[in-house]
């Protein structure tokens, strides 16, 4: 079951940007999607997340199409967008509903998960670009979502950092075992990360590839096969270029 | 003038308590409060000594002292209270008037397109009037009672707030709105858990700049005609040749409405201590 696309197209004014993309995911699966910019990777998770209706084709979650926002959907935006009036642990509390009290209690373990059960009283304005993607890491995942969608999540941070979230994401992923589509344009981290990683390219953006990463986890960052499977990327990640200096 | 060299020093004591809590954050301030009272200090001495032997003819320009003797005078017959009373009432009140009216029409512009093609046009084509040119109208319309000072204050307080209510709605950070919806939020909550609190900011810069023109409209409203209050003074002042009332009233007014801002800047800061810049550190430790 889980999420399934069928033909998914979306069009602005007139220019399509995704074209007939279907796919979908096993429940527990990690899926990169991966591009350059312009390919339509952003546009094709917006649709998925229903913060865009306006798409063409069908997009199910266990067998039921879904209409607008889902609360099995988590997303997980480029920037942390913390609301920056709230504490760290009022922003995770954000979207949960309920009883104030089991909010918080649950909200804490999160934030424990995440390395900040310390800091829930800081304001957004007090926390480093880490820390502040860590809360929204939390926040995402204090609904329980079955689907995570990340939205090149770790794109504005540092490389040491960046490097600590991804393996942050990968403990918290074996804990809750959410399905995860990470939309990014960095080819080490679709293949440190990604199951499976599906190649858009294009414009307007078309599935030109899917690999299959079988290396288990923990993977070694630049092991052989990872460093086979990055020369094979990049070359059908190159071809595009070629194809647009051609036109 | 001395009343200010006075409030400046008071600011000079407390700022030298702080900085013992803070050296580092306070010691700028401090160097610059001296700096900045060496200048309008020499001026409050030399303008009393050259009044006192006569330069300045006192019907003209009267001594610092008598200025204040003249309030001191004033707030022993009781009289003072009176008048800054009644001013600070009718601020008060504009201001509320005014403020309530731009918050409602402010929010249905900014919250909905149709509305703002309907009303904005026509706000913006009032706002070109300047305001005091209302002057001559409300006295005909209302007389020269309260409901038209009120009024013109209120028209005062008005601009300001509602235009900060409006820019403050229309530049919420659409990032943070598709936060709110992928939480499911629905148009209310989202106005309420992150529309409002966005646009926070902006409307409360909106009330300060508001606050402000409300003081500088009671002048025009009470100069009109009033037989009470600090405009009303001023008016006393120049038909009396009494220029120490008119330079006492210039000094009241300085003083409220420094007071009155003062209030809201604190109002500012304890909404508001969540932003950058505004507020204190002592929490990051935690």
């Amino acid at each position: 079951m889980g999420l399934t696309l069928k033909k998914v197209s979306r069009s602005f004014a007139g220019k399509t940007v995704v074209n007939n993309i279907s796919l979908s995911t096993k429940p527990g699966e990690i899926v990169g999607i991966l591009g350059t910019s312009g390919s339509g990777k952003s546009t094709l998770l917006r649709a998925i997340s229903g913060l865009d209706q306006d798409y063409e084709g069908e997009i199910s979650i266990n067998g039921t199409p879904i209409q607008g926002v889902h609360e099995k959907i988590g997303f997980i935006f480029q920037e942390p967008r913390l609301l920056p009036w709230l504490t760290v642990i009022e922003n995770v509390i954000f979207g949960l509903t309920g009883n104030k009290q089991e909010k918080i209690i649950r909200a804490r373990q999160y934030l424990q998960n995440v390395g900040l059960q310390d800091c829930e009283h800081l304001y957004p304005r007090q926390l480093s670009g880490g820390m502040a993607q860590r809360v929204a890491i939390a926040r995402a995942l204090v609904t329980s979502p079955e689907i995570l969608l990340l939205d090149e999540p770790f794109s504005a941070l540092d490389a040491f950092t960046k490097m600590q979230l991804q393996d942050l994401l990968l403990k918290i992923w074996e804990m809750y075992q959410s399905t995860l589509i990470l939309v990014t344009h960095d080819v080490d981290e679709a293949l440190y990360l990604c199951d499976r990683i599906i190649i858009l390219r294009g414009q307007p953006g078309e599935i030109a590839e899917e690999i299959e990463i079988q290396e288990s986890r923990p993977r070694q960052r630049g092991s052989q096969t990872l460093a086979h499977l990055k020369a094979k990327i990049l070359e059908s990640l190159e071809l595009e270029q070629m194809s647009v200096l051609q036109v | 003038m001395a009343k200010q060299e006075i409030e400046v020093s008071n600011v000079f004591v407390t700022e030298q308590k702080s900085v013992r809590k803070k050296t580092k954050k306070k010691q700028l301030p401090l160097s610059t409060i001296v700096l900045g009272s060496i200048v309008p200090g020499l001026i409050v001495v030399v303008w009393e000594i050259l009044t006192r032997i006569g330069y300045f003819p006192a019907y003209q320009l009267p001594a610092p002292s008598t200025i204040l003797i003249t309030i001191y005078d004033m707030a022993v017959d009781g009289s003072l209270w009176g008048h800054i009373g009644l001013t600070t009432y009718r601020v008060f009140v504009g201001f509320v008037i005014g403020t309530l009216i731009a918050v409602l029409l402010g929010s249905f512009v900014g919250f909905n397109r149709n509305i703002e093609k309907f009303f904005d046009p026509m706000i913006q084509a009032f706002r070109a009037i300047p305001s005091l040119a209302w002057v001559p109208l409300f006295i005909l319309w209302m007389g020269i009672g309260e409901s038209s000072k009120i009024t013109m204050i209120a028209l005062g307080v008005f601009f300001p707030v509602y235009l900060n209510v409006v820019s403050g709605i229309l530049n919420v950070d659409r990032q943070l709105i598709e936060v709110g919806r992928i939480y499911g939020l629905n148009t209310v909550q989202l106005v309420t858990r992150i529309i409002l609190p966005a646009a926070l900011p902006s409307f409360l810069v909106g009330i300060r700049s508001g606050l402000g023109l409300g003081w500088m409209f009671v002048v025009a409203a009470e100069l009109m005609g009033a037989s009470q209050g600090l405009g009303f003074l001023l008016v006393l002042g120049q038909n009396t040749l009494a220029p120490e009332t008119i330079l006492a009233s210039i000094i009241l007014f300085a003083l409220i409405g420094k007071l009155s801002d003062w209030v809201l800047k604190i109002i500012e800061q304890r909404a508001l201590h969540w932003q950058d810049g505004l507020a204190n550190q002592e929490r990051g430790g935690n």
